[in-house]
């Protein structure tokens, strides 16, 4: 399946949602789907969107976030799985798009799922609750579905083929997003 | 343990002075008692990490979610987290503050800490981010609250090293 099919099929469930995403394709597509103030693009620091995300669920346990991310940005910091089996959030579901290449240098670049490296299974001996890998977007939503009415922290693994938007670049400069976000979290406040 | 536990729970009663509800921690020896403090403290939520990098994630997005939070690590631990620093909490203007046990200077009996204690500060320098020593417990509540308020005025990470002479007692 491809990354922007799959996030289609979730698309309805992040609309409402607090959401933190890895750099590079996936930002650029979820924009190219429609903004919202509760979308954060955490372009750069690789590894840290599901740390962002972390904190925002420990901060505000009211709020669901999703956080989406990538084969390659999560493999930098696969100690996020442990971090976050130990603090299990119910309110957080965090999402790998694994294209098992760094898109943006290149097709060739293959990261370690490539060669069997299983990240959903990693996740799972890491203590987190609930995981799965899916490829189709008819299964990854309705795991995305159950992970959310369940509210129970998971980890869910969508395999996507390696292709991406024709740019990342997006028309709303960090910044600007960063300020959008935050006011947008102090509104939801009750 | 000869870790100060009176300029501990200085550092800890000033972090809750400031309003800060969240501390990022990976422990080290001088930081045992605030964690313990931290950790026996409904009101605190304690972030157990397991790289000091994920710290200024989660720093960033308690920031974000309207939370005030700390980070607490070691020297060795900013070390280990200076992307997270440059391209999270500086390129998206976020407050971070920082407080880091300066090991590897005077007095220090580990070989292994004194590599990382003789970059410390000249690292800081590098990054743009504003630092001060923190040695004296009489001084720990006014620094903590300076520190916070230039990090929220700047929206940039500000860092506070933790002295031997605060931390241990020989």
């Amino acid at each position: 399946m491809l990354r922007l099919e799959a996030m289609r099929a979730i698309y309805p469930l992040l609309a409402e949602r607090v959401v933190v995403t890895n750099m590079g394709a996936a930002p650029a597509e979820l924009f190219s789907l429609g903004h919202r103030p509760g979308f954060f693009y955490v372009e750069h620091s690789m590894g840290l969107a599901s740390s962002v995300a972390l904190g925002i669920a420990l901060a505000r346990p009211e709020l669901t976030v999703v956080a989406l991310d990538g084969d390659g940005s999560v493999l930098m910091n696969l100690g996020t799985f442990t971090t976050l089996a130990r603090h299990r959030p119910p309110n957080l579901l965090h999402v790998v798009f694994d294209n098992e290449v760094l898109l943006s240098v290149g097709r060739s670049f293959t990261t370690a799922t490539a060669t069997g490296s299983d990240l959903a299974a990693i996740a799972a001996a890491a203590g987190v609750p609930r995981t799965g890998t899916y490829r189709t977007p008819e299964s990854f939503a309705a795991a995305c579905t159950a992970a959310l009415t369940a509210a129970e922290l998971a980890v869910l693994v969508a395999k996507v083929e390696p292709t991406g938007p024709a740019s990342y670049l997006i028309d709303l400069h960090l910044l600007e997003n960063r300020f959008q976000f935050e006011r947008h979290l102090k509104g939801e406040r009750r | 343990m000869p870790v100060s536990a009176a300029s501990s729970r200085q550092l800890y009663e000033g972090l809750k002075a400031c309003g800060v509800r969240l501390l990022s921690v990976l422990p080290e020896t001088w930081l045992v008692h605030l964690v313990a403090l931290a950790e026996a403290d409904p009101e605190m939520t304690l972030v157990r990490l397991a790289k000091e990098e994920e710290g200024v994630g989660v720093s960033v997005g308690a920031h974000l979610a309207g939370v005030r939070s700390a980070m607490l690590m070691q020297n060795h631990g900013l070390l280990a987290s200076v992307n997270g620093i440059v391209s999270l909490a500086q390129l998206y203007r976020v407050p971070l503050l920082m407080l880091v046990s300066y090991r590897g200077g005077f007095g220090e009996e580990h070989p292994w800490q004194t590599e990382g204690g003789a970059v410390t500060e000249d690292l800081l320098r590098a990054l743009r981010i504003p630092y001060l020593l923190l040695a004296r417990a009489d001084q720990v509540a006014a620094r903590l609250r300076e520190a916070q308020a230039l990090a929220e005025a700047s929206l940039r990470p500000v860092a506070l090293l933790l002295c031997r002479e605060l931390m241990w007692e020989e």
